[in-house]
């Protein structure tokens, strides 16, 4: 049985990973999940949080801000709205998204105000994380 | 007679058009290339979203459950048409083609007695439309500034289109745009966006109404499909943005070679004048001297 699985992170403007994993730990919406080789097929959206991947070739940490995941027993993919390496990511990349979500919880109609604040919170946790 | 002087400056004039044309060219060769990398990096993306989103939509279906975005409004009275099209011009007939087919659904929307909104990407279409069809404007999106065209600009035109689709502002959303083949050939498209159809993915992937969804399928349903609309919108504008610099780089290779075949005539013009001149020239001295 095989101990890895293949593993891709897309965004929209490009291909950021395609490797083979060991792990991969997915802040989804119901809360932080492991995927592992032969996983049972799932579909989640995600929080914005930090991706960890871990495998032969080491450990990375991506950012992403949202987007969803689909994980099959063969491997996993990540198609993130916005992902970047933590290893490059600054605060600075992720300040313009923060501000757009504070003025968004700030506006938001009652009913979707928790929504929005609960991104705005995830969002700025991710921000802590990243210095 | 035209005069030798004239001629050369015209001769001049023309080659610095040719070299303006050459560069204009190059460019667009170059900006060409990064385009369609950029339309090949997002492909990965539009495919498996695609994929999993047509899992999805064919298992939920078009029952009344569904969100609206899959089945509309109920309604087919309002049409809401996003042109899309280039900030510039010299790109032969690229604009034209897009705001052609634009003003031929119009025109076939308006005998069905339908109302029509149009949304305008691009200055280029918007001077085009403005002429006849300025009433129906109701939003313009100007890209002018922007130098790489990124995923951001298409979800700012998505939740703009969203938000008037909330308010009830239209019924179904169609965009235009030219669809890449070569650098020759461009094909001016229509696609409808809202309400969204896709295609239920076919073979192996039909396994998808098996998986487990988080939190469940119908809010992740509702939470993909706004960003099917931004996917699709991104991908419209790259393989517009590709479209338009191929369409200027055959353009500005065409103006290139006329510059050349000008060129050409005129100079044997010139040669031609200038033999006349001095044969003239010859025979007036030659009889000159008969008459001494």
């Amino acid at each position: 049985m095989a101990d890895t699985m293949q593993f891709d992170l897309v965004s929209p403007e490009q291909k950021l990973a395609s490797l083979q994993v060991a792990s991969v730990q997915i802040p989804g919406a119901d809360g932080q999940m492991t995927a592992m080789p032969n996983h049972a097929p799932v579909i989640t959206t995600l929080r914005p949080g930090v991706l960890h991947i871990a495998g032969p070739e080491g450990e990375a940490k991506y950012a992403v801000t949202g987007g969803f995941a689909e994980v099959s027993p063969e491997g996993c993919s990540v198609l993130a709205e916005k992902a970047i390496a933590m290893a490059d990511a600054s605060q600075a990349d992720l300040e313009p998204v923060v501000a757009a979500a504070r003025e968004a919880a700030a506006n938001a109609a009652s009913e979707n105000r928790d929504m929005a604040e609960l991104l705005l919170a995830d969002l700025e946790e991710l921000l802590q994380n990243m210095v | 007679m035209p005069n030798l002087k004239d001629l050369k400056n015209r001769i001049e004039s023309v080659k610095s058009t040719r070299k303006i044309t050459k560069a204009m060219q190059m460019v667009a060769a170059a900006k060409l290339r990064r385009a369609q990398e950029a339309a090949e990096q997002s492909r990965p993306y539009t495919e498996r979203f695609n994929a999993v989103l047509g899992g999805l939509a064919s298992a939920v279906g078009t029952s009344d459950g569904a969100p609206l975005l899959l089945r509309g409004s109920g309604d087919d009275k309002v049409h809401m048409l996003v042109v899309m099209t280039a900030e510039r011009g010299l790109c032969g007939g690229f604009n034209s083609t897009i705001v052609k087919l634009a003003k031929a659904r119009i025109a076939r929307l308006k005998a069905e007695g339908k109302t029509v909104k149009i949304l305008t990407v691009g200055k280029k279409g918007r001077e085009q439309l403005k002429g006849e069809f300025e009433s129906l404007f109701v939003h313009h999106v100007d890209l002018s500034e922007v130098k790489k065209l990124g995923y951001d600009h298409a979800k700012d035109i998505a939740v703009d289109l969203l938000n008037r689709f909330e308010a009830q502002e239209f019924d179904v959303a169609t965009i235009f745009y030219n669809r890449f083949q070569s650098v020759i050939s461009q094909i001016p498209t229509e696609q409808q966006v809202i309400p969204a159809s896709y295609d239920a993915p076919e073979g192996k992937e039909a396994g998808a109404a098996d998986y487990d969804y988080e939190p469940d399928q119908d809010q992740v349903l509702a939470d993909l499909l706004p960003r099917g609309v931004a996917t699709q919108i991104f991908a419209a504008l790259l393989e517009n943005g590709a479209s338009e610099q191929g369409a200027r780089m055959s353009a500005m290779d065409n103006a290139t070679r006329n510059a050349g075949d000008m060129i050409d005539n005129l100079t044997i013009e010139y040669n031609r004048s200038r033999q006349a001149v001095i044969t003239n020239e010859l025979i007036e001295i030659i009889s000159g001297a008969e008459a001494l």
